[in-house]
């Protein structure tokens, strides 16, 4: 399952988290990230022991600049609280599933 | 084994699904994203698709597809890596599953083309963009530059100057090439600026877009650039099978190509007006030709 994230909690969820956690970040007016979510969605069925958050970029403007987002949909996979892996624009679900499992 | 398999769930893979239905083939639409649309889910204005004043890209797509389940249409979601010839037709394998079958509908679309310039692909999502609707709010009060002449280029131009303090448009020609009304638009649009006869040599920046190089030397200051040059078709998968011109597979109206039992329809083949519109009527076309080859045969 993918979770709605908040600024206040993206320390706890994201950056403390042990595990790898895929970030998307979105926004409704986003064609194409409405297009990639049932893609991030199914990736996060599929794929144990890993956490799953979306960003609405409109409601956390902070988190996507904090992050210099730019283009949405925008990926990003935190591990340790590090960036490990980021991908930009809409990618196959196979891509998705590669971008956490290899981090 | 099936009748049809149509590639791609944009307007000519979903207008082949209603008629396919219709014409009471077995088939299946398999598309690489579980939601179809195509290109058309990043236009933000649709003005010109007969019976919507005015809609968005997203709900058009979701409308078109909404028919076609309605009509039963079956949708896989897979990416295909591979079409190969059988001896009863053809075999079509995604990253999931292989299938078999007696035609092909081959709608696959088209993406935005790059510009292929330095910086390009560097700053990608760094302020390089190639969705207008998608990223224009990420410059509010900034300025931004648009790259291309033709429809896409005037619309992206048109959108952004609503939200950033000032729009470049930059065209290699002296004069625009999209639609009049547009044009119009454009040149009475206080907040874009025409740079014509005029092309970007590098974009520059180091963690984002600070400005863009330009032919005739001199430089502009923009922080995001938005690329509208054009399309490339997603035709690889029949490189070697059928007929291509300029990357665009080669078909007539009938959408019939040089490969038996292959169809190709919207933006991916040749043809002079790629819009929803004439995606649409090449759906209809396509699964009429399926229907004359499947008799044939």
């Amino acid at each position: 399952m993918v979770k709605d994230i908040k600024t206040n909690e993206f320390t706890e969820k994201v950056i403390n988290n042990d595990k790898p956690v895929l970030v998307d970040f979105w926004a409704s007016w986003c064609g194409p990230c409405r297009m990639l979510s049932p893609a991030v969605d199914s990736v996060s069925e599929q794929v144990a022991g890993a956490d799953f958050f979306k960003v609405n970029v409109d409601e956390e403007p902070e988190l996507a600049r904090e992050f210099g987002i730019m283009s949405i949909p925008t990926l990003i996979v935190f591990k340790n609280g590090e960036i490990v892996n980021q991908s930009v624009g809409v990618i196959p679900e196979a891509d998705i599933k590669a971008l956490v499992e290899n981090a | 084994m099936p009748d049809l398999i149509i590639i791609g769930s944009g307007p000519a893979g979903l207008s082949a699904a209603v008629y396919a239905s219709n014409a009471m083939l077995d088939f299946k639409v398999i598309e690489k994203f579980s939601m179809s649309g195509g290109q058309m889910l990043n236009t933000y204005d649709i003005n010109n698709y007969l019976g919507f004043e005015e809609v968005d890209g997203f709900t058009l797509g979701q409308t078109f597809r909404k028919h076609a389940e309605s009509k039963g249409a079956q949708f896989v979601n897979d990416e295909i890596v591979k079409i190969l010839k059988t001896g009863g037709g053809w075999r079509v394998r995604g990253n999931k599953s292989e299938y078999d079958t007696k035609t092909i509908i081959y709608a696959a679309g088209a993406n935005p083309k790059k510009l292929g310039v330095k910086g390009e692909l560097e700053l990608a999502g760094r302020g390089v963009s190639y969705c207008a609707t998608c990223d224009g709010n990420f410059f509010r009060d900034k300025i931004t530059a648009v790259v291309g002449g033709g429809d896409v280029a005037l619309e992206d131009a048109l959108y952004l100057a609503n939200i950033s303090s000032e729009v470049y448009l930059i065209h290699r020609r002296n004069e625009l090439r999209g639609a009049k009304y547009l044009q119009d638009k454009v040149k009475n649009n206080g907040k874009i600026k025409l740079v014509l006869s005029d092309e970007v040599e590098e974009i520059i920046g180091k963690n984002s877009v600070e400005a863009l190089k330009l032919k005739s030397g001199g430089e502009l200051k923009v922080d995001g650039v938005f690329i509208a040059v054009g399309l490339e078709p997603n035709s690889k998968l029949l490189d070697g099978i059928a007929d291509m011109e300029n990357g665009f597979i080669k078909a007539g109206e009938s959408t019939v190509t040089s490969a038996e039992g292959i169809f190709a329809a919207g933006d991916v083949r040749t043809k002079r007006l790629r819009q929803i519109s004439t995606a649409v009527s090449d759906g209809a076309n396509a699964v009429h030709s399926v229907e004359e080859y499947l008799n044939k045969t």
